[in-house]
This record gives structure tokens, C-alpha cells and sequence, in this order.
């Protein structure tokens, strides 16, 4: 009723012109509240569960046992809400958090100010406060379980999957020394400090003088820890360079372990008062086990995806859930043995990722990053709300003292250790860490919702201050949450701190990156030094010789990555192509007029007469085709690189397309025997499949300036209007053969062979492109010219 | 081992070749260049043709013709050597050294250009200051000849597809019968703009682990 009225507004909402639309947003926002109200009532009354539940139960027994004397009319219409009480309240969470997050971006100048951890955690303090107005009792949804082992790991498994694996790498020493060396200076400072004040305390027996030095360690211990989900939600929306994202974040993860042992260490000796240095030798062999064994674990599953998701070529379906099973499977496995499942759940990802990318179908992959995506932005919004409904639900005890002292050494240990561990670590880097960069970094280092689950997960029995801890732990996130985050965002700007590049990826750069690794290489071996690089290159040539073997299904595991990178990014373009090309005029950022035949040298064909050279095709209907590939490209290649949420973009993979690369499979076998290859560039300016680009062909291959008879001369296009006549989808089909056609791996580049009906056996294919491209353009709009139409066209006049 | 005399003289001299490397790490280049030309005074491309470690590079013969190319040498000749002594080696060695903390904005400018310049030399092998189409391919070939059995035709789509993007980055507007001659080491350096030259081609020159320099050279 209510939800979907709601959600019949919320749908029409977005088509409707902000200008005009306060009214609509008024009734959203009405909307939302009554809803709230309609849905944080049940919430309230379910969390009251005992009192009703056994009137129910009360009832029932009456009623069996008034079965029996008296016969009553039968229900009609009943309620019994208890039935699907559970699955209800879930989901009317999820609702609502899906809600606010949409809310919040129909509002536009909020989100730009505040970050949307901020204003979610405030919707969590309405909601628990609307609960606690209307009498009920305020669920406890901060469970500690539900948190670990329900909502921490989507958020997880999406940073580890997309993990960009050579900026982590290369970084690796500094990252491990922050959230290492890092997080245990935080710990023992704030603790040590905070023990320090408490027994100093000037007043008559305070409440602080019975906190124990434990205690405070293990306060320092859950508070000093960097949180990758506050971390996530605030850097997301800064955009800052890659290098400090990838510090701040990685060390927020890598942090797990050292919080794991910390906290278990000083919870088991708290009770009893004393560590010693056994404990103290046995936490650092712990901290090891936890780390790797966590990694292990993590790797192990990982290569079980990789290698199961070798096999799944025939059950395509559940290619997805292959990767979210096995995950959360690592992730599990590494909590039931103490591990730190947050780097099993890193490794996994990371591990798998490759082999699995290559093994598996476009839409899987399409699918993996959707749901993950979609589960991480639900996971975290929830996380912000149930924050902001925890604290409205206490207990607190507040006391001034510890909760400023507190957020002050925050600070302060934060800012020391960072500096301190940077003037260690730059002795060692190459690319050193400037000041801003330490600002950065020191200023990053936001407390979340994990710090509030080990902090809820003490024992009240052994722990008697465990509300003001909790009081304190929540200070401090709300003051690293709001403070730091709605400030970090103009201190960039002021700072002038350098910026995410808009990562065009082109094959210059890819062909360059290679270039540069082993030319770095072979340096190192020349200077007689084994340097990082060479241990690289060591790993990459066994990765190249065993393990891509086993893990990956057919002819893929041969192929080097400059060519999987091509291939990637014709596919891109080939699925773009397909989308828009209905002949939409897209504004194009660099129309360029250089194509193929500006580039190839041109060697005068001997005995060539002159209008061979020009095929016919109008100026503009070029234009057009450049234009379109051009702007087309330029979004492409924005999505090579994102692997954040905020990022993703919408993946016009049609179904069509899969019909259209059947075809056009089907024409290629019977082109196989066309043993004259050519070459087609899909790549950035011209249409590559523009004539232009035959007469690049002709200018290099002497055989095709050779007059042929007239049969032959007219390279006419048989276009089969159900082909995606695009170039790369071409190599698309390979990629797909790849199992059926072994033969067929070797890499042609883009291979584009004619139809079968094709007079001109010997004419260059990619003739056929060009009028493809206008093909497909006007096929999208239209249905289509026949067949015939195009054979009066001779391509050479 | 301490500067020995015989060193403390010339290394005044070597180091006006690499400013910014430490005594130490001249010297252990310096012991390096010993072994590889086998105690002489220069090392020829036998020499380090025969390192065992270099074999499994695909662009080896690039990087060891860079080695002996005058135009690395920061002296506008052209042409190569036969044979190349350790000021040479060095100057060489000079083009992958790290910017610190207290390289300005120019001197990063400065130093990428120089790198990009390295880089250009390595493709442009005709030295006539442009990398032509086919010199292009080549190096594409060279990459990815080490990784099996990939056939020519995917170099050659994965090169042109590169140098057209070249062209149309630089030179967006080309009439049909316009001829793109070739990348001129201004439209390098803008294509590879966005790889930060400086922060990433360069090599550690920390002290030469004594235990690498006996096993086989």
C-alpha cells in the first residue's frame, strides 16, 4: 500500500525538472516521514517481542483448546504478523535505506556539501529517536553478529575485488607500516595516556580511577584502529590521487589483523590484571598467524574460484555466485579460526580476480560488479543508519573528562604517528611522501562502525565502563565522521592536493607501462641488482608458465596482456557502438579527421590510376561516423579504470549483441579460408572502419592495387543486417570461440572477413566496415536498406 | 671496502655525470662495469649480451643498443659506439635516477622530458627524429614476441591503432591526403603525459648485493 504508493512517487520524481519540482519534493519528503513512522512502529513493537508474543501464544492455546466447544466463523481475512516478522524487518530496513540514499540525491546541493555518511548517520538518530518517541524499545540492530558476518563483508569484498593491484603493490612497505607500526603506536599512546589521566584525575574518587591500564589499552586498541567503511564513504567523494587513496585505504585494511590481536589480547588478560612478556612475545607470533594465516586462507579460496570458474562455460548463470560464495566462504573461515577475515576476504578477491575475469562471460562480470556494488552501498548506508539508531538507543555515560581527552589524543597520536613513521618510511621510498601528503594521511584516518562493534562486543560483566567506552567510541566516530569528513573535502581543494586523474587509458599508455617494466627489468639486471622489479617479472613469467594454465579455461591463458587489454577495449567500443549507434548526434569532445591513410607511408602503386585511390563516401557521413566513435570512445575509456561505486556507470550490454556475434561467427567461419588478413583499428579518432581505412590497406599491401577483373575490382559489402558490424565485435567472437575453435586463439588482431557472398574474395574486408558503420546506424533507426542497394554501391569506382 | 685512491680521483669526474648519486653507490656501479667487461676499461655489446638474466627480456636488444647510443650520451651526436667506457655507463645509467624531495617543479620537468627522451631514442631507431610507422610495429613485435605464440597481426593492429591515436591526439584535423610522417618527440611526450615519467622510470641504486655480483655475470 504505502510502499508502493512511495514508490510510484519516487519514480516519477526523477523525470520531473528540479525547478519546478519543490512541491514534489515536499510531497517525497512527507512521504518518507510518514513512511518512517508507518514502518519504525512494527519495527518498535516487534523489538517488544516477549510480552505479545506470549499473548499470541495465550491466545492460540485458547482458541485450540475453544475449538474443541465453540465453532467460530472462519477467517476470512486474518494478520499474523509474527509469521514473517523477521524477513519483514530486514527488508523494511533495506527499504529504508535505499530510500534515504535516493532521498539524498534528489537533493542537490546537500550532497555536494555534506558527505552521505554524515547525513545517513543523522537519519539513523530521527529514526531511533522517532522509535523512542513512539514508546517502543529501540531494536538492537547494532548486533555485533549481523554487523561481522552480514554487513562488514560485501563492503569488503567489493574494495578487495576491485582492488587496484599495482599502486597496492608498489606500496605495499609504506602501507604495512602504517597500519602495522601505525596502528600499535595509536594503541599503546591513547591507552597509556588515558590510563595516565584517569589516575590523575584531581577529584574525589572519580569513576576513572578504577579503569584499569588494560582497559585503557584495550580502549586504545578499539579506538586507534582506521576504518575502511568510513574511509570508503568519505575518500570516494574527494577524488584525491591514486597513491594517498590507495595508503589511507589499504592501511584501513591491512589494520585488521593488528586490531584482531590487540583486542583479543588485552581482553583476555584484562580480567586477570598483568601481561607478561610471554604474552606480550606470544601476541607478536599471534599478530603473524592471524596476518598470513588470513591471507592463506583467503588465496586458497581463491584459487579454488579461479579454478572452478575454469569449467563454468557451459552453466554461464551462476558464474557470479561462484565468486560470492567462495568469498564469503574465506571470510568465514578465516573468523572461525581467529584470522583477520577482513585480509582473507582481501586476498580472495585480489587472488581470484584475474583468472576469473578472463574465464568468464561478459555478462557475469557485468553481474559480479553490479551485485557487489549494490550489496556494498547497502551494507554501508546501513551501517551509517544502525549507527546513528545505536547511539539514540545508550547506554551512555557520559563523562566529559575521558570522552575530550579521548578524542584530543586521537588526534594527536594520529598526526605524530603519521609523521614520525613518514620520515622512516621516506627513507626508504623512491617517490617520497611530501607534507601535504602526511596531512592527508594523518587527517584520513577516520573511526567507524567497527570500532563501535568491538567496543559493544565487551563483556559488560568483565568490563563495568564499557557504556562510557562506548560513549567515548562514538564521540569520537561522529567527531572523525562529521569534522573530518565535511572538511576534508574543501582542505583538498585549499591544499591544492593533486587530483584523481580522469584515467583515459589509452594503448599508448598500456604499450608504455609494459615497455617501461621491462626496461626497468633490464636495467636492474644490468646494474646486477634485484630489485623489485625483477622479483616482479620472476613472479609474472611463473604466473604466465604454471598457474594461468590451470586456471584458465582454453586458449585465454595464453594471451599476453597487451593483447587482453586491446581486446577489452574493443569490446568496450564494439558494445558502445551497438548501443548508440541509432545515428544519435553525440557532441563530440576531439573530432578528429585523421585516420588510417594519414598515418601509413604512402608508397605510389605502381601503374595505380588516380580514382582507385578515393572510395565514395560523402564527407559528412564520415564526420558522422568519426564523431560518433570519437565521443563514444571517450566515455569508454572513463570506465576502464572505475572500481568505485560512485563511479560505475550504466553497461549497455544488450542482449542482441549476443545474437549479432553468432552471426557474425557464422560468416566468419566461412571466411576462414580468406587467407588475406587485414587489419582494422577501432581505436580512437577515425572510424576504423571508415574507407578511409582501405585505402591505408591498399597503400601496404602491393596485392591489392593489382587490377582485377571486374568481378573482383568491387569489393561490395554483403552486410548481413544482423551482424553488429562493428570490427571489435569481431574479436569478441573470438573470445568466445576460443573453446570451440582452438585454431582459431591465435590472436589475428581484429579480423574482419567479409561475407560469404563477397565478390571480391581478395579485397580487403574492411571495406566492408565502412559501410557497416553506416549500416548499423541506419538498421538501429530504421529497418534497413536490402541487400541489393549496397551491391550497386562499387566500393572502388 | 673504503674509497681506495685510485677511485678518489676520477670519482670527482663521474659524478658530473650523475649528480645525484652517493660515492658509494658510484663505486658499486663502478665494480659492476669491472665485471661485466671482464676487468677491461669499456664494455661492448657482447658483453652484456651475455648476461644470463637478460635473456628472458623481450626488448633486449633495445635496451642493450641504448646502452651504446650517442644520442643517450646528452652530446647531439648521432650514431653508436662500438665499444663504451664507465663515463659513458653512467650517463646512461643517469637517465633513471628518482627525483627527491627537493626537486622543483622545472627539474621534474626537466627530468621527464629527459626520461621521455631516453624512451624516444629506444623507438626512433633510424635516429632520424620521428618514429615511423614501422619502427612503431617493431616495438610492439619485440613486446610481445617473449609471450608465445601470438601471431604479428595483433602487433601490427595493436601499433597502428596506437600511432593513430597518436596522430589524432596531436594533429586532430588532417585533410584526407595529409600524411602523418611520424611521432615527433612533441606528440610523445604529450601521449605519455598522463605516466608521470619521472616518478616511475627509475631504478634503485642501492649498494650492489656483494652475492649477485659473483654469480655468473
Amino acid at each position: 500500500g504505502v510502499s508502493c504508493f512511495l514508490q510510484t512517487a519516487c519514480q516519477c520524481l526523477p523525470g520531473c525538472d528540479f525547478g519546478s519540482s519543490l512541491p514534489e519534493r515536499a510531497l517525497l519528503l512527507v512521504l518518507v516521514l510518514v513512511f518512517l513512522q508507518g514502518s519504525v512502529l512494527p519495527l518498535g513493537a516487534a523489538s517488544s517481542p516477549d510480552v505479545s508474543h506470549q499473548d499470541k501464544t495465550d491466545n492460540h492455546k485458547v482458541e485450540a483448546q475453544g475449538h474443541n466447544y465453540t465453532k467460530k466463523a472462519f477467517p476470512v481475512l486474518s494478520i499474523d504478523y509474527h509469521y514473517i516478522q523477521t524477513p519483514f524487518e530486514i527488508s523494511l530496513w533495506v527499504l529504508l535505506a535505499s530510500l534515504m540514499k535516493l532521498g539524498f540525491h534528489l537533493i542537490p546541493r546537500l550532497s555536494s556539501i555534506v558527505p552521505e555518511s554524515c547525513l545517513l548517520i543523522v537519519v539513523g538518530l530521527l529514526v531511533g529517536g522517532l522509535i523512542k518517541l513512539a514508546g517502543e524499545q529501540v531494536p538492537p540492530v547494532m548486533n555485533t553478529r549481523l554487523f561481522f558476518l552480514c554487513l562488514l563483508p560485501p563492503i569488503i569484498l567489493d574494495a578487495g575485488y576491485f582492488l587496484p593491484i599495482r599502486p597496492f603493490m608498489e606500496n605495499l612497505g609504506t602501507i604495512l607500516m602504517f597500519a602495522v607500526v601505525g596502528t600499535l603506536w595509536n594503541a599503546f599512546f591513547i591507552g597509556g595516556l588515558l590510563y595516565a589521566v584517569c589516575q590523575i584525575q584531581p577529584d574525589n574518587p572519580s569513576s576513572l580511577h578504577q579503569i584499569e591500564l588494560l582497559p585503557c589499552l584495550l580502549f586504545g586498541s578499539i579506538i586507534s584502529a582506521v576504518d575502511p567503511v568510513a574511509v570508503l564513504a568519505v575518500f570516494e567523494e574527494i577524488h584525491i590521487n591514486e597513491l594517498l587513496h590507495i595508503l589511507v585505504f589499504g592501511e584501513s585494511l591491512l589494520n585488521d589483523a593488528v586490531t584482531v590481536v590487540l583486542y583479543h589480547l588485552f581482553e583476555e588478560y584484562s580480567g586477570i590484571g598483568t601481561v607478561s612478556v610471554l604474552d606480550g612475545f606470544l601476541g607478536v607470533i599471534s599478530f603473524l598467524v592471524v596476518a598470513l594465516g588470513g591471507v592463506l586462507v583467503g588465496a586458497i579460496y581463491g584459487i579454488l574460484a579461479a579454478f572452478t570458474s575454469r569449467f563454468t562455460s557451459h552453466t554461464r548463470v551462476i558464474e557470479p555466485l561462484f565468486v560470492f560464495v567462495y568469498s564469503y566462504m574465506a571470510y568465514l573461515s578465516a573468523e572461525m579460526f581467529h584470522l583477520s577475515g577482513i585480509m582473507a576476504l582481501i586476498a580472495c578477491g585480489a587472488v581470484m580476480r584475474p583468472y576469473v575475469e578472463a574465464n568468464i562471460s561478459h555478462k557475469s562480470h557485468t553481474t559480479i560488479k553490479y551485485f557487489l556494488k549494490m550489496w556494498s552501498s547497502v551494507s554501508e548506508t546501513l551501517i551509517f543508519i544502525f549507527l546513528g539508531v545505536a547511539t539514540v538507543d545508550g547506554p551512555h555515560n557520559w563523562n566529559w573528562t575521558f570522552v575530550t581527552v579521548t578524542v584530543i589524543l586521537c588526534l594527536v597520536a594520529r598526526v605524530i604517528g603519521v609523521v614520525g613513521l613518514t620520515y622512516v618510511i621516506n627513507k626508504f621510498r623512491i617517490v617520497k611522501l611530501t607534507t601535504k601528503d602526511q596531512f592527508i594521511v594523518a587527517y584520513g584516518g577516520l573511526r567507524g562502525a567497527i570500532a563501535f562493534s568491538l567496543g559493544f562486543l565487551l563483556d559488560p560483566a568483565h568490563f563495568a565502563m564499557r557504556e562510557m567506552f562506548l560513549t567515548a567510541i562514538i564521540t569520537v566516530i561522529f567527531f572523525t565522521v562529521f569534522v573530518q569528513g565535511m572538511t576534508i573535502k574543501p582542505l583538498v581543494e585549499l591544499l591544492a592536493v593533486k587530483k584523481k586523474q580522469e584515467a583515459k587509458r589509452s594503448i599508448n599508455e598500456e604499450i608504455h607501462t609494459q615497455f617501461l617494466d621491462h626496461l626497468l627489468t633490464g636495467i636492474e639486471d644490468i646494474c646486477g641488482h634485484y630489485g623489485h622489479h625483477h622479483w616482479k617479472d620472476k613472479l609474472n613469467r611463473f604466473n604466465k608458465k604454471y598457474v594461468k594454465k590451470c586456471l584458465i579455461a582454453g586458449e585465454r591463458s595464453k594471451e599476453p596482456q597487451l593483447i587482453a587489454f586491446y581486446h577489452k577495449m574493443e569490446m568496450k567500443q564494439a558494445i558502445e557502438l551497438v548501443e548508440s549507434g541509432g545515428g544519435v548526434k553525440l557532441p563530440a569532445a576531439m573530432p578528429s579527421t585523421v585516420s588510417m591513410q594519414n598515418i601509413q607511408p604512402k608508397k605510389p602503386p605502381p601503374a595505380l590510376p588516380p580514382e582507385r585511390a578515393l572510395p565514395q563516401l560523402s564527407k559528412g557521413r564520415e564526420e558522422e561516423i568519426r564523431k560518433i566513435l570519437r565521443s563514444n570512445l571517450q566515455r569508454t575509456r572513463q570506465r576502464l579504470r572505475s572500481y568505485n561505486r560512485h563511479t560505475l556507470v550504466a553497461d549497455p550490454y544488450e542482449d542482441g549483441l549476443n545474437d549479432f556475434l553468432i552471426k557474425k561467427q557464422k560468416i566468419i567461419e566461412l571466411e576462414k579460408k580468406i587467407t588475406e588478413m587485414n587489419n582494422y583499428l577501432t581505436v580512437p579518432s577515425a572510424p576504423p572502419d571508415s574507407p578511409t581505412i582501405t585505402r591505408a590497406r591498399l597503400a601496404s599491401d602491393p596485392q591489392a592495387y593489382s587490377v582485377k577483373p571486374t568481378s573482383d575490382s568491387v569489393p561490395t559489402i554483403q552486410v548481413d543486417l544482423a551482424s553488429p558490424q562493428s570490427p571489435d565485435s569481431v574479436n569478441l567472437m573470438d573470445e568466445f570461440r576460443n573453446a570451440r575453435q582452438p585454431e582459431q586463439d591465435e590472436d589475428r588482431g581484429l579480423m574482419m572477413k567479409p561475407p560469404s557472398e563477397a565478390k571480391g574474395p581478395k579485397r580487403p574486408e574492411d571495406a566492408e566496415g565502412a559501410k557497416d558503420q553506416q549500416r548499423l546506424m541506419r538498421c538501429l533507426s530504421d529497418p534497413g536498406p536490402s541487400a541489393d542497394e549496397d551491391e550497386d554501391e562499387p566500393f572502388l569506382p | 671496502m673504503g674509497v681506495s685512491v685510485a677511485y678518489s680521483h676520477v670519482v670527482g669526474v663521474w659524478r658530473s655525470f650523475f649528480p645525484t648519486v652517493s660515492l658509494e653507490q658510484i663505486i658499486n656501479l663502478h665494480k659492476r662495469f669491472k665485471q661485466l667487461s671482464g676487468n677491461e676499461d669499456t664494455i661492448s655489446r657482447e658483453n652484456l649480451d651475455s648476461i644470463p638474466a637478460l635473456a628472458t627480456n623481450p626488448i633486449r636488444k633495445q635496451i642493450i643498443e641504448a646502452f651504446f647510443d650517442k644520442r643517450n650520451q646528452r652530446q647531439d651526436e648521432v650514431g653508436s659506439f662500438h665499444e663504451i667506457g664507465f663515463e659513458q655507463f653512467l650517463m646512461v645509467m643517469s637517465h633513471f635516477r628518482p627525483p627527491t624531495l627537493k626537486t622543483t617543479e622545472e627539474e621534474r620537468e626537466v627530468m621527464r622530458r629527459e626520461k621521455l627522451r631516453f624512451l624516444f631514442n629506444m623507438h626512433d631507431t633510424d635516429s632520424d627524429g620521428t618514429i615511423t610507422l614501422d619502427e612503431y610495429r617493431k616495438v610492439v613485435e619485440e613486446l610481445l614476441s617473449k609471450s608465445g605464440a601470438i601471431g604479428l597481426e595483433a602487433a601490427k593492429a595493436i601499433a597502428d591503432a596506437a600511432m593513430l591515436e597518436v596522430a589524432s591526439t596531436n594533429v586532430p584535423h588532417m585533410e584526407p591526403d595529409e600524411f602523418y610522417e611520424g611521432i615527433t618527440f612533441e606528440h610523445f611526450e604529450q601521449i605519455l603525459k598522463g605516466l608521470e615519467m619521472e616518478s616511475r622510470m627509475h631504478i634503485r641504486f642501492l649498494d650492489v648485493n656483494t652475492t649477485t655480483m659473483h654469480c655468473g655475470k
